[in-house]
């Protein structure tokens, strides 16, 4: 190791030293993360709804998506999706006469990332909806609920407490995924910390940096994720 | 669609599943004693070794594979050189090697996240076999290895079966350190003859079958379990 510049002189947050942009970077991970976990929620209560309540083929389709994704390594379905989705919108655009556009990073990114989340989402919330006791939903169709109202106040309550342990473990890999987006050139953590230390050589002290980072989401997310839990399971037994 | 490029590159995809299998199966052997390890110190060990090894699975389990490697691969890997006489030595050309860093630290990832399910599988074991065990005499040892590990590995069957269909789908970030692993070949494909889709498609294909291979060798597996109904 050089001794030019200290430990703390190359994780300084202003400009000679890289601690800036390792936190800009984070702060990166973080939101497409958030982004891409949002999407995948949406994905997968409508892939959930559809597999329990849909028609032949759209429980066929849906089947083909979870499966594919679940099978498929995330890395490959990373830049498989983030080009086919920029070369087949860019297609698109050539049909249609129009000039091709350049694609944000940040919205493939989270696009990319909330469609691979989107099928274990619709796997969780699939089987959060089976767990909840059918004497409940029956019970909300008895009180002439429309369906929309007892998704409201009676499916999504009751099925919040089964589904979070799942809920935890999606989020836990997102924010480790997105550190994949790395390969395609997103600028996050990831990238970030290769930047920093194939500038400044001093490659261990960095990814060193990156590693605690990225321990620090996981560990600030468990304590929001116990809180969480302790909520909506508010009112249960405590046992079991 | 054009699939002409793989009667010259076959080779290079043999090759590249090779190294795919390879590091999987170097992962999840050297993988798997580790976390008995880590499994039975956080159960049994004295308090500091609890910690430390609850700390690695945190720590591993808390940190991307992505990090994890290239910490080694560049991090680590920066650092060897300074050893004084480790260049000129026999380990050298291995130490060289992108295949290395990526075995050991898939390696150490997988066995933070078999430690956790061995752990409760462990746990799961009937109190009552184990005192079975004790009351003819088996010393902890012999009953560790005769009932305790056989049993848990039982019970955690199925989740270990996922586990390594998880490691297998980690095996293409080695590519990032200059591993010829299966990915590699298809982004050298891709690089040759600026075909996208086409190599993704067939190294996919390869996966999802090696996939279907694990889950069906662990169904046969399974069906030899004894279950009592």
């Amino acid at each position: 190791m050089s001794s030019t510049q200290s430990v703390l002189e190359l994780l300084a947050p202003y400009p000679p030293g890289w601690g800036g942009v390792l936190l800009t970077g984070a702060l990166s991970t973080v939101t497409i993360s958030l982004g891409a976990y949002a999407f995948g929620i949406l994905i997968g209560l409508v892939g959930a709804l559809g597999k329990l309540t849909g028609s032949r083929p759209i429980v066929i389709g849906l089947d083909l998506y979870t499966t594919a994704v679940r099978a498929i390594p995330e890395l490959i379905l990373i830049v498989g999706l983030y080009y086919a989705g920029t070369d087949g919108i860019n297609r698109l655009l050539l049909a249609a006469g129009l000039p091709p556009i350049e694609i944000n990073g940040f919205v493939a990114a989270v696009a990319v990332l909330g469609i691979v989340q989107g099928a274990y989402m619709t796997e969780v919330l699939r089987g959060a909806i089976l767990a909840i006791p059918v004497g409940q939903i029956e019970a909300a169709k008895a009180f002439g609920m429309r369906p929309w109202v007892r998704f409201r106040r009676i499916v999504l309550p009751a099925l919040m407490p089964n589904a979070l342990p799942g809920l935890a473990n999606l989020w836990m890999s997102v924010t480790k995924d997105s550190a994949l987006i790395a390969v395609v050139g997103y600028q996050e953590l990831a990238l970030a910390t290769r930047l920093a230390a194939a500038n400044t050589k001093h490659y261990f002290v960095f990814f060193l940096a990156a590693a605690f980072l990225y321990l620090g989401i996981t560990l600030l997310s468990n304590m929001v994720f116990r809180a969480l839990e302790f909520r909506f399971r508010r009112g249960q037994p405590k046992s079991a | 669609m054009n699939f002409s490029w793989i009667s010259s590159y076959w080779p290079l995809l043999v090759a590249g599943a090779v190294q795919t299998v390879l590091l999987l199966v170097i992962s999840v052997v050297f993988g798997f004693i580790l976390a008995i390890g880590l499994a039975l110190a956080q159960i049994r060990g004295p308090r500091w070794l609890k910690w430390l090894a609850r700390g690695y699975c945190t720590c591993l389990r808390g940190t991307p594979l992505l990090i994890q490697l290239w910490l080694l691969y560049y991090g680590v890997g920066s650092l060897l050189p300074l050893i004084p006489g480790l260049r000129s030595s026999f380990l050298w050309p291995v130490l060289r090697e992108g295949f290395f860093f990526a075995a050991v630290s898939f390696t150490l990832n997988y066995a933070a996240y078999e430690a956790e399910v061995l752990r409760g599988a462990l746990l799961a074991v009937p109190k009552g076999e184990l005192e079975a065990g004790k009351s003819f005499g088996m010393s902890s040892w012999q009953l560790l290895r005769r009932i305790w590990l056989p049993r848990a590995i039982r019970i955690a069957l199925p989740t270990i079966a996922g586990e390594i269909v998880l490691q297998l789908k980690a095996t293409p970030l080695a590519f990032t350190v200059t591993v010829m692993d299966l990915y590699a070949v298809a982004y050298k494909v891709r690089q040759d003859t600026l075909l996208v889709y086409e190599p993704l498609l067939v190294v996919t294909v390869f996966y999802v079958f090696l996939t279907l291979l694990l889950t069906r060798a662990f169904k046969l597996v399974e069906a030899q379990v004894p279950v009592r109904r």
